[in-house]
Formats: C-alpha cells, structure tokens, sequence
C-alpha cells in the first residue's frame, strides 16, 4: 500500500512505516528514550533524504513521548521539577547546537561528524551501562539487593552549592549540575537530531543518582520539548518536516509506546538498564562498521542548495 | 485518455498532410510527438507510472520504413538542479568526504525509450553531438578541478542517478505500430522530482539523424500533496507549530486508544 509523501517528494509503503514506528515506539516507552537515534538511521535506511529524516524524526519522537510520559504521569514516577530544570538547561544547549550544525553542514563534514560523534557517545554510554547493570544483576541474583542508592554514597557533584530539593526522585542536589547535564545533551541533541534520551537516562542514573523508574519518566517529559523545539526550527529553517511521513510513524509509535511501557515497568530497574545498554551498543557497533569498513559506494550525491 | 491522444494525433498528420506536397520535393521526412496528457499530477497514490507518448512520422519512404530502418529515440529530460557530488576515501581508518564535485545543471531525471539497442541506431559522433544518452549530456563542472578528475566524478553522478532509477534506458520502449505511427513507453520513477519536463524524440533513417521535436510536460503535486507542501514552505512556523500540535494530540489519542495499564 502505497502513500505519496509531499515534501520527501517520493512514494512510499504505509506497512514499512507503520511497523517501523511501532518498533521505535515500543522500546521508546520501555526505556525512556525518544527513539530518534533509532528512526532516524531507518528512515535514511528506507531512501528518505537525511535532511527530512532528521527533522520528520522528531516530530514523531514528540508522539510517542508524550503517550509514553502520560503513562508515567498516572504512575507518578515523572519528576516535573527536575524535567523543568534539565530543559531550562537543555535550550541554552540546543541554540548552540543548532548553529554548529549549520556550520558543519556548510563544510561538508556533517555525516562525519555525527557519525563519530554517535560512535563515541553510544559506545562509551552503552559499554559503562552493560558492566554496572551486569554487575547489579550478578549482585541481586547473589540474594543481595541491587540499588545504586547506598546511603552515605556521596561523590563531588552532591558538594555542589545551590541545593534544590526534587521530591518525586527523593533528591537533594545542586541544580549546577542538572543545569549543566541539560544543556550537554541539548547541544548533542541538536547536533545529532535526536531528543537525547539515550544520554540523559544514564546521566540521570549514574551521575545524579535518580531511581530508574523516575528516570525514565522523566526524561520523556523532557524529550518532549526538545523535540517540539527541534520540529519546529528545521520546519522554519528548512522546510524539512514531512507531516504526512511522521503521522503514519506517529500512529505506530503510541501504539507501540504503551505496550512497552507496560513491558518497562514489569522488568527490574538493572534488567532495563542491561536492555538499554545492548540496545545503546548495537547501534554504535552498526555505525562504526558504516565508518571503518569500505563503503560499498564510495561516492554520494546531494542536491546544492543556494547556489 | 489514449483515445484522445490517439484523435490528436491523426489530427496533426492530417493537418501536415496539407504541406507534404513540399516536402515529399526535398524527400525529407518529419516527426511530431504528442503526450497522452500535458500534465501529470502526482496524488496521494503515486507510486510511479508509464507514460505514453504517440508520435508519427510524416512524409516516410515507404520502402525504408518496410525495411524498419526508421529509428526513433524519445527522450524525457527533468528540470535541471546543481548537485554536488562527494568522494569517500580512507583517512586514519576511517571513510570519510574528503573530496567533492559540484555540477551546475543536472537534469533531475533522464529516461530514454529507443526502438533498438544504442550502437545500431547510430554512431557515437551522433549522439555526443545530439546530446542524447546520459554519458552525453553537457554538464557544467562548477568548480575548477584537473579533466580527470570532473571525468570521474561525473561518472560517479550518473552511476548514482541511475542507482536511484532517475536515470533509465528502454530499449525497445519505442514501437511502431504502423508504418508511419509510434508509441513510446517511458517509465516516470516513484521518486521523480516534480516540475517542467521535456520531451523530445529524434529521428534516424539508415543512421542518419534526420529531425528532431519537441514538447513539455509538467508533472506537479496535486490537491491535499499540492497544498501541505505551500503551507510548508510559505507558512513555515504555522506548518511546524501544526506538526507538534498533532503529534501531542496523536499521543494522547494513543493513549486512550492503547492505553496498557
């Protein structure tokens, strides 16, 4: 069954797209991340220009995140006072990352750029969440009870002034670092085009020290409004929004997104982290093979704009 | 629709009949070509189709045409766009841009339909100088690199385009249906870009280029395709704003709809 897509300006299969959004949806309410760095790669998979997949992926990762976070409302596991001051932060971040992105693009080294820029991040994210959750899981199959909250645990970050106090994750902490973690995955986030869940979810975990569940929830909200931002500079900027393409991703991701919340809620906070971790790795392995190995076509074409 | 085209081709021999008296004089033949439609709208059901185009020769020997050695190629041109092409190759391991071509005026798409394979219509000489056939189109090198390098990469242009379907040769996608009358079948891609297109048809006796034609065709965009691109580019924020507001709302349907817990 095929659908015309008016500004991709090609045709396209609504099955692909529908299963393809329902797959992203569903490990999106299961983890927390938006899925952008997972729709995205599909949609360049499936021929549509990396220009429209970028910024149709984040309108899409929009839908799926809010159904996703108005599940987690309900559960009242969606910290709205961390999520405001991470996104506070996350603005400043993206309005950077936007300009370098720009900048890169007009050099012609934008593909690499990201590439090495997801290769690094995801590597090195996934690589640290395997062993820790690994070793949790070790740890709670050995009768012990596995948590990343040991009372009297204290690193540098929880030395930092200004203390705030976030009670849905049980957290008393400086907002210079939440401040300072939004703005680092904002600028990320703009560069890749993607919500940044993938980074925020271990950064909350590991260095803030939120429970998982929280986590989560939270950065769903948080998605939400990077992803509205980023639509909505790329449809200004670029026109590159293909409304007709990111309903038809839409429609399988909320689909998808309640289902694998359920799913997420179901599993213990260090199986969901070891999930996210493979899942975080694959990706990157899948693209530093696109990096290191021959290319099967060494050349590419893109159409000049502004000449 | 074909029936139409049909009518409006006989028409137009008809109306050349009037002047063939001369012509049959100087024993030179002619060809005129009419689309089965002079615009295509592309719909939300578009996923790529034939076009038809009927043509007749006017004024034909009848001995040659008998012998089939009338040959016709129709070519369809897309509007040309610059492009830019880029080059891979191994840096520190890694496969990056390092090297690119920009081109000043590449036709979007190209398809040539032919009555028999390239090399027994005509000579080389013939079709550089006719500019038929992809390898022969007159494109502009936008930045001044050494000829070996604009070579290569032009090669490397039209390997992509033809990778992508843009790019397509028919042989055997013109026929003659009757002595003097064809029909050429071109195959317009799922993907084709929109805009004016132009058709033109050569005609070759014995090898011989004889005459060529020429017609436009505008594929667009039409109704609910047609008006989300204009609001998209001449309502930017409005159509981003709207984008986001449909997203909200398809999460919050989704959640009534498959609401899980």
């Amino acid at each position: 069954m095929g659908i015309y897509l008016p500004i991709a300006e090609m045709s396209v299969n609504v099955i692909v797209l529908l299963a393809m959004g329902g797959a992203v949806g569903f490990l999106s309410g299961m983890f927390g991340v938006g899925g952008g760095f997972l729709i995205t790669p599909l949609l360049i998979f499936y021929n549509i220009p990396p220009a429209i997949a970028v910024a149709t992926g984040a309108n899409q990762v929009i839908a799926s995140s809010f159904s996703g976070a108005l599940a987690h409302i309900k559960r009242g596991t969606l910290d709205f006072k961390l999520g405001g001051v991470l996104l506070a932060g996350g603005i400043v971040g993206s309005s950077i990352g936007i300009y370098v992105f720009a900048l890169l693009r007009r050099l012609g080294q934008l593909d690499l750029i990201i590439s090495l820029l997801y290769v690094a991040l995801l590597g090195a994210v996934g690589g640290l969440m395997l062993v820790e959750s690994v070793r949790a899981i070790r740890r709670a199959s050995g009768g012990q009870t596995a948590t990343l909250r040991r009372p009297g645990q204290h690193n540098w970050i929880h030395r930092l002034p200004l203390k705030m106090r976030f009670r849905a994750s049980k957290l008393f902490v400086s907002v210079i670092p939440v401040l300072g973690i939004g703005a680092i995955i904002g600028f990320l986030a703009s560069v890749m085009g993607v919500g940044g869940g993938f980074i925020m979810v271990p950064a909350l975990i590991y260095l803030l020290k939120v429970p998982t569940n929280v986590v989560i929830g939270t950065s769903l909200f948080q998605i939400i409004f990077v992803a509205a931002y980023t639509t909505i500079v790329h449809a200004t900027a670029n026109q590159t929004v293909d409304v007709v393409l990111a309903f038809l991703l839409m429609v399988g991701g909320v689909a998808g997104a309640q289902y694998g919340t359920r799913v997420g809620q179901k599993l213990r906070g260090e199986q969901l982290r070891a999930l996210l971790a493979l899942l975080v790795l694959a990706v990157a392995l899948r693209l530093a093979f696109d990096l290191f190995v021959r290319p099967s076509d060494i050349y590419s074409i893109a159409p000049l704009s502004g000449a | 629709m074909r029936k139409t085209t049909l009518a409006l081709v006989f028409f137009l021999a008809g109306a050349l009949a009037s002047g063939s008296v001369r012509a049959q004089q100087e024993g030179q033949e002619s060809i005129e070509i009419g689309l089965s439609t002079d615009s295509v709208s592309i719909t939300s059901g578009f996923s790529g189709t034939n076009l038809t185009i009927f043509g007749a020769l006017d004024n034909a020997d009848p001995l040659v045409s008998r012998q089939g050695r009338y040959d016709v190629i129709v070519v369809l041109e897309g509007p040309a766009r610059p492009v830019v092409v880029r080059k891979k190759t191994r840096v520190l391991g890694m496969w990056i841009n390092t090297d690119s071509q920009e081109f000043a005026n590449v036709p979007t798409s190209y398809a040539v339909a032919m009555t028999r394979m390239p090399q027994d219509i005509t000579n080389t000489g013939n079709y550089s100088r006719l500019a038929v056939g992809a390898e022969n189109l007159h494109i502009r090198p936008q930045n001044g690199e050494s000829p070996a390098t604009i070579e290569e990469f032009t090669k490397a242009l039209f390997d992509e385009k033809k990778a992508s379907g843009l790019y397509t040769e028919r042989v055997g996608g013109v026929q003659f249906l009757s002595r003097n009358l064809f029909r050429a079948t071109l195959m317009l891609a799922p993907n084709v870009p929109v805009g004016t297109h132009r058709a033109r048809a050569f005609l070759f006796r014995n090898g011989t280029f004889i005459r060529e034609t020429s017609a436009a065709l505008t594929i667009q965009k039409a109704g609910a395709e047609q008006r989300i691109y204009e609001v998209a580019h001449d309502y930017s924020f409005a159509y981003g704003s709207a984008a986001v507001f449909l997203a909200i709302i398809t999460g919050w349907i989704g959640r009534l709809v498959f609401r899980r817990d």
